[in-house]
């Protein structure tokens, strides 16, 4: 039981993002109308569009005149993880995410963090692939990421067929097993990178209790962005950096209650910053 | 200070500033090779010109960088005959297509696959027709492709009797007619030959996939591809439509001005400028 409660979120994680998949693919299988479409552009019960802010980004760039449903599931999508969820869409719906999980668990059961020797990437590099997607969508005329995609790709591949997907997401269990420890969702994918901008200043936030602490550093080794833990042990406060994803694997390996989900605690943030 | 070790000191040091400027070089670099080869990827992907698009697709290049692949237009479809790219198919990622050899177009009067569309890279304007000042979807005024019959394979250009695509066409006796021509072989009968009609065909495949060859003998190509284009100099006298055609053009931008040109024609058709060597 205490296993169970130890991986409630990953459960819930796990049937988030599962249920939202089969959800896309019960709307092509047995035309139920809840959610139709894929994470690039869906409608949530035949009314509201919901679309992917990137892509539309990307279209922008490349030169398309496009219609207004598309604008407004949009918007839709950027006030709800600004305001609600943050960088929610990483780790509560992103079908790669188990792909990236399954490959950064094995590399802790594998002990391949143990090498001495590790290919170094910098965590900005998403932000640069970002800029790098835009620029080549404006030079093609076509959304660049977009055709290259692990995300939607996949997506699309459980909803109309896999074809030869398989292929693509095993370079990416592989360059996360074996190249770089969360290399892909914590290094280079540009949508997380757009999710950790949109979600900077969201509401939901993991707070940090410094007294509860014992410096296990438990949660730093199976954060994914470790570099958001910096307050761990210092400082009571909440998690206030726009790559942490929510996805609460810290909350789960904290034997001492440490932490827990919160709101973000604003007068904190103002008085010591969040860019430490 | 460091006294103890002096070898530091000589070491040159970068400035703030410089390593910054470092840095953002570095980055630039690498996105420079990264982009050039993102770039060549994504113009290799742009030019593969055979496929067929679902009703009412904005023309090819538009409809490249409108479609955000959603995959909505193919859940729309009844008949399960729009594709989306996957890994492996050698199209452009993620965009709907159809093969109408496995399973075309059904030309539904409602066309569900249009309206849904999020971007308008599909376009309800492209496919409707105005009745009565109202806007009415019309399948009929659909684009998709135009078939194309290979004289060789095709069975009813050797003179055997068979007109299955005639009798698949859903724009029955418009979109393809049988037009009779002599059996020149024989000397007696007649061949009964199919003729595509490209202001009526919609490229919907159903005559594709009636064909009754092992590989079809009449198939459908993107428009683009299967038609040539007259040009402005070329009008039939005889047709009010045609010249319509050409009134449309913009006579502003006729740059064909050369050295013979200036002269009016009475005068450089009777010159002998170039006729004698010397």
């Amino acid at each position: 039981m205490t296993k169970i409660l130890k991986m409630r979120y990953l459960i819930l994680r796990r049937i988030t993002q599962i249920g939202l998949l089969f959800l896309y693919f019960s709307a092509n299988a047995y035309g139920w109308k809840v959610l139709s479409g894929t994470l690039s552009s869906s409608k949530l019960f035949d009314t509201i569009p919901l679309s992917d802010p990137f892509a539309v980004l990307q279209m922008l760039s490349a030169g398309a005149l496009m219609g207004i449903n598309v604008f407004v599931g949009a918007i839709i999508v950027v006030l709800f993880y600004g305001i609600i969820g943050g960088r929610a869409f990483c780790s509560w719906v992103c079908p790669v995410n188990m792909v990236t999980d399954l490959a950064n668990w094995l590399r802790r059961k594998l002990l391949l963090d143990k090498v001495e020797r590790k290919v170094w990437i910098s965590r900005n590099t998403r932000y640069w692939v970002i800029g790098l997607t835009l620029i080549v969508s404006a030079i093609t005329g076509l959304a660049a990421f977009e055709l290259v995609s692990p995300i939607t790709i996949f997506n699309r591949g459980v909803i109309f067929g896999m074809g030869m997907t398989g292929a693509v997401l095993l370079a990416i269990f592989l360059f996360d097993l074996f190249g770089v420890k969360n290399g892909w969702c914590g290094h280079i994918c540009p949508l997380g990178g757009i999710y950790s901008l949109i979600g900077r200043f969201s509401l939901i936030r993991i707070k940090h209790n410094h007294l509860n602490c014992t410096q296990c550093m438990k949660c730093k080794e199976v954060c994914p962005e470790s570099q958001v833990l910096h307050m761990i042990g210092k400082e009571s406060t909440t998690v206030n950096k726009g790559e942490c994803s929510n996805c609460a694997r810290c909350i789960e390996v904290c034997n001492d209650n440490a932490l827990k989900f919160s709101l973000r605690d604003f007068a904190k943030s103002k008085s010591k910053g969040d860019n430490k | 200070m460091n006294t103890q070790n002096p070898k530091k000191d000589t070491k040159t040091s970068i400035s703030d500033r410089r390593r910054f400027l470092s840095i953002m070089a570095q980055s630039i670099g690498l996105s420079a090779l990264g982009g050039i080869i993102w770039t060549g990827y994504v113009e290799e992907a742009k030019a593969s010109p055979l496929i067929l698009r679902p009703p009412g697709a904005l023309p090819e290049p538009e409809f490249l960088k409108t479609c955000i692949k959603c995959g909505q237009c193919a859940e729309a479809c009844p008949y399960d005959t729009l594709l989306m790219a996957k890994p492996g198919d050698g199209l452009p990622m993620g965009t709907p297509y159809f093969i109408p050899r496995d399973i075309p177009c059904y030309m539904c009067t409602d066309i569900p696959c249009v309206p849904v569309c999020p971007t308008g890279a599909l376009d309800e304007d492209l496919v409707s027709s105005v009745i009565d000042g109202k806007k009415v979807l019309d399948i009929n005024k659909a684009q998709m492709g135009l078939a194309v019959v290979d004289h060789e394979s095709c069975v009813a250009f050797w003179g055997i009797q068979c007109d299955a695509c005639y009798r698949a066409c859903p724009v029955l006796g418009k979109a393809i007619t049988i037009e009779f021509v002599r059996n020149e072989r024989t000397g007696k009968h007649a061949k009964l030959v199919p003729v595509v009609h490209a202001e009526y065909c919609t490229g919907c495949g159903l005559c594709e996939r009636a064909c009754v060859t092992e590989k079809a003998a009449i198939f459908v190509l993107p428009r683009d591809t299967a038609m040539g284009k007259p040009g402005d100099y070329y009008v039939k006298g005889w047709s009010k439509k045609d010249q319509e055609r050409i009134k449309q053009r913009d006579l502003t931008k006729l740059e064909t001005k050369t050295e013979r040109s200036e002269k009016s024609p009475q005068d450089y058709l009777n010159m002998d400028e170039g006729l004698f060597d010397d």
